[in-house]
Parts: structure tokens; C-alpha cells; sequence
């Protein structure tokens, strides 16, 4: 039934393995989900990344619960009922749960069960876009976002399958039906519903990054819970907060280089003076994978 | 060629009416499912493939295992395969067939399909495995044609077919190995990244595909006056026997390694399918069937007894086959998400809607099986039934 078409892709095959360009041909293929954001940031060489501030996030959530209300109305995202058709692209878990592969022995109560925010990392080698058959995710080269091409999508949730953070959601029903979208006066008029049937995830705010914002969770924030910026610059407040403190990531042996920093706690407490450089990751910790 | 298959007696129509009819009852399931979305399926944000997929892995295996009968026929010249020969390449048709149609009922955008081949992408095993099962489809078809069309002719196949039949042996491998590294190559999931996958692949696919032609094969010679011989029957049941016993010590050396190392990661998916774990234990009775018909059907196999003995031996076969379609069309794919990269332990079973769709896909590879076979057999005019 394909083999009218295969000599044509085999031969494309065979000349996108040689020039290795499967998946520089996607990345500067532009966001045609959403056609107002499609121009790419001028700069290039930019590495953008987070860093969670977890010693800023209080106990009851209060704080994450307002960045995931900004994302999740910012992007409509669909809310349901059941468990089973959830969609998520920004949520908490206990730190317990966030880093469940590194063990914390003994660790502080408070810190155990703080709500950590989670969301996509925007690897830096990101596995899901590894194993796209249709290129309807790849890493934009110019600033390490990972994105999403919901009109490409063809649902085989083998994105999902290959994430190591569980940072991908499936639309199992039409997610315009959803109680917060049902209406469309409700929705965001500035940002496209999905269909049923694709994968979504956050997409660092790329539509408000094109428009010179900061990520709608990151606004959300009053005390630098969250920050936000280029990994390359060296004089960004990212750097600095990571060359000041200890900061860990989720999963650091998998070698995907997760862009979502984690500052667990004041260097004082862990023996290290606070104008010292702290390494961004413990070594000992990597060991969960060999 | 094609007509034979529409000329038959009253239970060969009573049959087709009978798949038939659970074709309607997919297709009905299927249009609901396409009109509501895969929330009909027991799938859900943690456990994102389930029964179909599992489904999926397992018929390709089944249609690898052709070669099991290829290879010795057309590359050793093994006289005694010469009529099961074609009987291994239509289920090997019907399974690839089977398999597409898996992977279309599991897909989100379904009529976005043709964007696999509009944005051919190599760094993706899910491409890699398209273009192979396609291959091979297209491979048997012709090989299978050509070869009965000859026949018929009463001359020798035609020489330009025959690399193309000694290339169809490394392909029915390429199908199951691509096919593992579709799950042994990600990081995410510790279940499945273990190199010993696609042989482990490969070996339960040469016992169940061959044990599932047995069995076909003494259904056929009871119906009809075909008789592929006792002594095909019986070389098909070493191969069963040899290639079982490498499944069970490759499942073995999985199981040490996992629980031996002790790594967390790598045994609370061996608990889940086993023992359970914090009281999802969904699979457990069925790992542990699979379990005891693996000890059964290797019993009958390894004694020369009662494997040249047909009858235990077509109950070697039946273990054979259910012992690996509940270790690979259910164990395989959804241990591999439970628990979830987070830790979580989810539950997932498959609903009734999605049941009845596999049910109506199992039915359509009845149909084309039947339909070659009965081409095949008229061919050669050993239609006439014995019995009746």
C-alpha cells in the first residue's frame, strides 16, 4: 500500500542521515500553530532557562498555585474532571516526589512535602523530540525552547512515552469542551485552543518571549520565586543565581540537561560560603543511573 | 487468482459471517471512539500506551516468524516445508496487516498518518519501523504471489525472485529488532532499556509465530485434504521447542539482573507485574498463568514424546502462544509505564470499547488468513473437504 512513496522518502532518508539535518530542518521550521508569534528572537546563541527559587515557595503552594492559574489561562489549558483526561502544562509535587530517584535521607519535613513546581525542562537534549516521526516537536536552535507544531501532531504519544518527567499530556477529548473553555468568552483569544487528539506541553512562553515578555508563570511571581533567562549571558540573573547557590536538576544522570534549576537551600546550611561559586549539580547525586 | 476465495461451502460462509459480524461491531467502536477520542480506552496521562500497542508488539513478532519457516525451505532447501511455506507467508501478510491497523485505532490525529511519510524523520525508531513493516508487506505479498502463480503454472518461480525471498530473511529480523528499539532506546523508561530486548523479541517471536502455524496448519488438514506433512509439523515443533527455551532463559537473565542489582528503577516494574505494588496488582494472576503455561509447554516441548506426538503437541502450542501474548500483549508494553517516571503507581486496564476494536482488528487478520488460504488450497485443488 506505500511502496509508491517509499523510493521517494528512502532517498530523502538516506540525504537527511548524511547531512544530519533531520533535526536542524525542524528546528528552523517556525511555530505555524501560532502564526503571531511566528518570527523567531533576533539573538542567537541564547540558552534560555529557569531556575526555581524552592526556599521562596511556601508551604501551602500559594505561590505555584498562582503561576499554574497564569500559564494554564494563558494557554488554554483544558481542565477536567477525571485524572484520567488531565492536562497539565505547570504543576506541583511534593520535593519528595519531583526528585524521587535521588533519595534524601532525614530531610527537613517542610522540605519534603514543599509543592515544587514542575514543567517541561526544555532539555537541553531532549529525548522526545529525538523520537518525533513527523518533526511536530524539535528544539528551536536560536534560544533551546523546545516547541510544539499542534497542526503536524499525529498523536502516537511516543513523545510522552520517551520523557523522562512526565512533562508531556495527551488530549484523550476535545479539550474546547472543558469547563473553563466550554465558553469561548472564557478562553484566551490571544493564544489557539487545541485539538483532540495532539500533545501539548509548555512552550516557555515563547509566544510572550516573541513579544519581549517574561513567561506568564515567572510574571505571576512576586519575590523571584522563579527566574527566568539566557544561560549564555554571563551577567543574566540566571547565571548569577546559579553561580551563587547550589542547584540541582530532575534526573541529571539521563544526560538530557535539563534547563529547569532547582535551588534547594541557603549554601550556609550546606558548609559553603555564599560569595563562593557553588557547582550547578552534585556529583554524588548522578549516580542513580550507573 | 483472487476469486477463488469468493467460491465456498455453507461453514466456510457461516465463519466469515461470524468475523463479519465483529468486524461491524470494531467498526461501530471505532466510529465512537473517533467521535469522543481515546478517553474511551483505559489510557491515561501516566500509562499513554496500553492494549493496542501491546497488541501491535506482539502480531509483529508473529509476522516475523515466517522466516522460521522461509529460511529453511528456500536457503537450506528443506523439502519437507514445501507446502507450509506459503501457509507461514500469509500469516505473516495477515499480521502486518493486523499491526497497521493497531497503530491506526491508537493514533490521536489518525488522518494525519501520511505525515510520517511527508516528513520522513531518521533520528525516529517509529519511522525506521514504518518503512520496514511496510517493506515487508509489500515483500511477502510478491513473494507469496509469485511463487503460487508459478505453481499453478506447474514451472519453477521465476530466478529474479529469489534474492528478493533470501533478502525477506534479514528483513522479518529487521521488523523485530527495529520494533524493540522502539522501547530499549529511552532513557525514560528502565523497564525496557536492556540490549537483550530484541532478542528477546526475536526469540518469542520464532516460538509463538511458528507454534500459532502449527496449529493453523492441523486446523487446515482437518478442513480440507491439505497436508503440509507429520514431518513439517515436527521440525516446526524443534523449532518451537528451541526457540521457547531461549525466550524463558533470556526472560530469566532479565529478571536476575533487575533484582540481583537491586536497582529501584529496574525492580518495581518486575513487582508490579509479579507481586504488585501498593496494591495495583492488575497483572499479577496473568503474569503468573503466563508463568505456569511456559513451565507447561516447555515440558511438552523438550520431551520427544510428546512433542512428536501432534496432539500434546498442539497443546504445547496453545501454552506457547497464550504463555507469550500475555507476556508480550500485556506484561511487555504496560509494566514499562507503571510505575511512572515520577514514581507514581497508576492503574490501567483495558476498557470493553477498546477490547471490541482489537477484537474486530484479530478478526480481519482471521479473514485474510482464511481468504489466502482458501487461494492457496484451491490452487491446488485440495479443497475438497474430508470430513464433509
Amino acid at each position: 500500500m506505500m511502496d509508491g512513496s517509499r523510493r521517494s522518502f528512502l532517498k530523502l532518508a538516506g540525504l537527511t542521515a548524511l547531512g544530519a539535518a533531520g533535526a536542524a530542518g525542524a528546528s528552523t521550521r517556525q511555530a505555524s500553530a501560532n502564526p503571531e508569534v511566528a518570527t523567531e528572537p533576533a539573538h542567537t546563541g541564547t540558552r534560555l532557562a529557569m531556575v526555581v527559587d524552592l526556599r521562596k515557595l511556601d508551604a501551602d503552594g500559594e505561590v505555584a498555585k498562582r503561576c499554574i492559574e497564569a500559564c494554564h489561562k494563558a494557554h488554554n489549558v483544558p481542565s477536567f474532571n477525571s485524572i484520567k483526561d488531565e492536562v497539565k502544562w505547570i504543576w506541583t509535587e511534593d520535593f519528595e516526589t519531583a526528585f524521587h530517584s535521588q533519595e534524601f535521607h532525614f530531610l527537613r519535613e517542610d522540605l519534603e512535602h514543599k509543592p515544587t513546581l514542575l514543567l517541561c525542562n526544555h532539555c537541553d537534549n531532549p529525548p522526545c523530540t529525538r523520537v518525533c516521526p513527523t518533526q511536530a516537536t524539535w528544539k528551536r536552535e536560536s534560544d533551546g525552547v523546545v516547541m510544539m507544531d499542534w497542526h503536524r501532531c499525529i498523536g502516537c504519544r511516543y513523545c510522552i512515552v520517551a520523557c523522562p518527567y512526565g512533562s508531556r499530556s495527551f488530549n484523550w477529548r476535545d479539550p474546547r469542551t472543558a469547563e473553563n473553555l466550554a465558553d469561548p468568552a472564557m478562553r484566551n483569544p490571544e493564544f489557539p485552543t487545541r485539538m483532540r487528539g495532539v500533545v501539548e506541553k509548555c512552550n516557555f512562553c515563547e509566544e510572550r518571549l516573541a513579544r519581549g515578555e517574561q513567561p506568564a508563570c515567572v510574571e505571576a511571581c512576586d519575590n523571584d520565586e522563579l527566574v527566568f533567562g539566557d544561560l549564555n549571558a554571563p551577567g543574566s540573573k540566571v547565571r548569577e543565581m546559579l553561580g551563587r547557590h547550589l542547584a540541582i536538576r530532575r534526573k541529571p544522570g539521563l544526560g538530557t540537561q535539563p534547563e529547569v534549576y532547582y535551588i534547594v537551600d541557603d549554601p550556609a546550611t550546606l558548609g559553603a560560603g555564599s560569595d563562593e561559586p557553588a557547582v550547578a549539580e552534585q556529583p554524588e547525586m548522578e549516580g542513580d543511573h550507573a | 487468482m483472487l476469486e477463488k476465495a469468493l467460491l465456498g461451502d455453507r461453514r466456510y460462509w457461516a465463519w466469515l459471517a461470524f468475523l463479519g459480524a465483529l468486524i461491524g461491531m470494531g467498526v461501530v467502536l471505532y466510529m465512537y471512539q473517533f467521535k469522543t477520542g481515546l478517553t474511551i480506552t483505559g489510557l491515561s496521562r501516566d500509562v499513554v500506551w496500553g492494549f493496542y500497542i501491546a497488541q501491535f508488539t506482539f502480531l509483529v513478532g508473529v509476522a516475523a516468524s515466517a522466516v522460521m519457516v522461509v529460511l529453511p525451505y528456500y536457503l537450506h532447501n528443506y523439502k519437507a516445508f514445501a507446502k507450509i511455506t506459503i501457509l507461514g507467508e500469509f500469516v505473516a501478510i495477515a499480521s502486518v496487516a493486523m499491526c497497521m491497523m493497531f497503530i491506526f485505532v491508537d493514533m490521536g490525529v489518525p488522518y494525519r498518518i501520511t505525515n510520517v511519510f511527508l516528513h520522513p524523520t531518521p533520528h525516529s525508531m517509529m519511522f525506521w519501523d514504518t518503512i520496514v513493516l511496510s517493506g515487508y508487506l509489500v515483500l511477502n505479498v510478491l513473494i507469496s504471489r509469485v511463487t503460487l502463480q508459478s505453481e499453478r503454472r506447474g514451472v519453477a518461480p521465476p530466478r529474479w525472485i529469489k534474492p528478493i525471498i533470501i533478502l525477506s530473511i534479514p528483513w522479518a529480523v529487521s521488523i523485530h529488532t527495529v520494533t524493540a528499539f522502539l522501547y530499549s532506546g529511552l532513557a525514560a523508561r528502565p523497564f525496557w532499556l536492556t540490549a537483550i530486548l530484541a532478542p528477546r523479541f526475536l526469540a518469542s517471536a520464532f516460538s509463538a509465530g511458528p507454534a500459532l502455524l502449527i496449529l493453523l496448519a492441523l486446523v487446515v488438514r482437518k478442513l480440507t485434504r491439505f497436508d503440509p506433512g507429520d514431518e513439517a509439523l515436527r521440525k516446526l515443533g524443534v523449532i518451537v521447542a528451541y526457540a521457547m527455551s531461549i525466550n524463558v532463559f533470556f526472560v530469566l537473565m532479565e529478571i536476575f539482573t533487575a533484582v540481583y542489582s537491586d536497582i529501584p528503577e529496574h525492580v518495581s516494574h518486575f513487582q508490579y507485574l509479579f507481586t504488585g505494588i501498593e496494591g495495583e496488582a492488575t497483572l499479577v494472576p496473568w503474569m503468573w498463568a503466563s508463568v505456569v503455561l511456559s513451565v507447561i509447554s516447555l515440558i511438552l516441548l523438550i520431551n520427544p514424546k510428546t512433542r512428536n506426538n501432534l496432539t500434546t503437541l498442539a497443546w504445547a502450542c496453545v501454552t506457547t502462544y497464550l504463555a507469550l501474548w500475555i507476556d508480550k500483549g500485556l506484561g511487555m508494553v504496560i509494566a514499562g509505564f507503571v510505575p511512572s517516571p515520577l514514581g507514581k503507581v497508576v492503574h490501567y486496564a483495558p476498557t470493553l470499547p477498546e477490547l471490541g476494536i482489537s477484537l474486530a482488528i484479530y478478526a480481519v487478520g482471521a479473514v485474510i488468513v482464511t481468504g489466502l488460504y482458501k487461494i492457496a488450497l484451491a490452487e491446488r485443488g485440495l479443497l475438497e473437504t474430508r470430513s464433509s
